[in-house]
């Protein structure tokens, strides 16, 4: 069975360590922060400014001055602290975040990823999608293996316009984790239940399996 | 758009506005008496820096004053372009914005409308590249090399470099004819402190602007805050006014 968003929140989350300062974008990534395992502690970046952000406030709470990147409203959580989105961007830009999750349409074997437009329809803007691909050592990005009519999204080269050149390496699909490394795909873990059949025939980039290949559990 | 840098030099306030109080300390009380005077001297084909990320602090009473005076075909520095009916989307309805650089639009229909019919200009520009152009702008540094955008469109065209084995695009930094601010508090001399999130790009646009616009909630006399919690010293500031705010919120999400 493919994961769940829920699921692949989870998987996620096990990459994450005690005192990570972490960026979560839209989506799927968002639910990683449901998933923090117990004991240890991480601060979660919002980019528009907030170092330590909380859960959505209570109706009490409500405070049109406190929000997400996602322009949600939210709440700071002990020890947060809020600044202007320069400060915000030095830190991302400067390597300061420990982990990055982010969603694409797309990602390559040289780990490029697209994840910002599409044409012929209508772009919104990359926000800080680029800063954050080209700050951080750190990013899994979390996508579906492969698009509705079973087209792969993990490719030998990126189609549509890219977010960032060279700067992925590792990859949480639906049915899959995987790493990049010089020039392919590798095949590290799949979802419980699907074969590494499945999972090579929907991979377009060039694949590398090892022999074994352990199921996630959850 | 503005270079960094000689232009500076001539850096002179239009006007700073009737000085409430007429005391002795006139030359640094930033406080003007009306909207009009906050935005006197703005005429056409200008361009204007706002703070602001979605609707979070943004200068909502001087947006809607720029929509009164109706000036067009401004150039907008902004990181959003407002919704439908509030913020920066009240320029968009009366076509007086002609170009807008921002990272993220499109949350009004009206934006889509004019984008897709070819009335309106953007340049899409990511998030830390933008607020950095300002903050560079505001510190008359003319340009800078960051990697962001390295290898994808945005780089298309641009000069890059390589630095200790990364490669690097050339991004000029902007300044704006003005800039107009949303603080929390702030002091006769334009002394700002901003709340919460509502902060994001305000201190950076109010280093870019030749004449810097700020409006508060609340003005208070000098000596009342504290000198080290300043998040904007008002040597950038040029006319302050108190507003009140509708605070509009997005995206109202709460837990049960």
């Amino acid at each position: 069975m493919a994961l769940t968003r829920e699921q692949m929140a989870q998987r996620v989350a096990r990459e994450l360590r005690d005192g990570y300062y972490v960026n979560l974008g839209i989506g799927i990534p968002t639910l990683v922060a449901n998933y923090i395992p117990d004991g240890i502690e991480v601060m979660l970046q919002s980019e528009n400014g907030l170092l330590g952000m909380g859960p959505f406030p209570t109706e009490s709470e409500i405070d049109a001055d406190l929000i997400n990147a996602g322009k949600q409203t939210v709440t700071a959580r002990k020890g947060a602290s809020i600044f202007s989105s320069v400060e915000s961007f030095a830190m991302i830009r400067g390597g300061h975040v420990d982990l990055t999750v982010l969603g694409a349409f797309e990602v390559d074997v040289h780990g490029n990823i697209a994840s910002w437009m599409v044409p012929g329809k209508l772009v919104k803007g990359m926000g800080g999608a680029m800063d954050l691909v080209a700050g951080a050592d750190n990013i899994i990005v979390t996508m579906t293996h492969a698009g509705k009519a079973g087209d792969s999204k993990l490719l030998p080269e990126c189609s549509l316009p890219l977010t960032g050149a060279g700067c992925i390496k590792r990859v949480l699909t639906d049915l899959a984790y995987l790493e990049i490394e010089n020039g392919a795909f590798i095949l590290k873990e799949r979802a419980p239940g699907v074969s590494v059949d499945e999972i090579v025939s929907k991979t377009a980039g060039k694949l590398i399996v090892p022999d074994e290949v352990p199921e996630m559990r959850f | 758009m503005r270079p960094a840098g000689p232009n500076w030099a001539m850096r002179v306030p239009i006007f700073r506005g009737q000085q409430a109080t007429g005391s002795s300390m006139a030359g640094f009380d930033k406080r003007v008496g009306s909207y009009e005077q906050a935005l006197e001297g703005l005429t056409d084909g200008m361009t204007v820096l706002a703070g602001g990320f979605g609707l979070c602090g943004i200068p909502e009473n001087l947006i809607a004053q720029i929509r009164r005076m109706g000036v067009t075909g401004l150039t907008v520095v902004s990181n959003n372009c407002g919704v439908d009916g509030f913020g920066l989307g009240v320029l968009l309805e009366q076509r007086q914005i002609k170009k807008m650089i921002a990272s993220y639009v499109g949350e009004n229909a009206e934006f889509e409308r004019q984008l897709l019919s070819g009335e309106l200009e953007v340049v899409l520009t990511p998030q830390g590249t933008l607020a950095e152009k300002m903050r560079a702008g505001g510190a008359g540094i003319p340009a800078f090399y960051t990697a962001t955008g390295y290898g994808t469109q945005i780089g298309e065209g641009k000069e890059s470099r390589s630095f200790g084995g990364r490669h690097y695009i050339l991004e000029e930094s902007i300044t704006g004819d003005f800039a107009i601010v949303k603080g929390w508090k702030a002091d006769w001399y334009g002394n700002v402190i901003y709340r919460h999130t509502a902060q994001n790009f305000n201190p950076a646009v109010a280093t870019a602007g030749r004449i810097t616009v700020v409006e508060v909630e609340e003005i208070v006399p000098p000596g009342t805050l504290d000198p080290a919690q300043i998040h904007t010293p008002g040597i950038y500031v040029d006319r302050l006014i108190q507003g009140s705010f509708e605070k509009r919120i997005e995206k109202r999400t709460v837990r049960s």
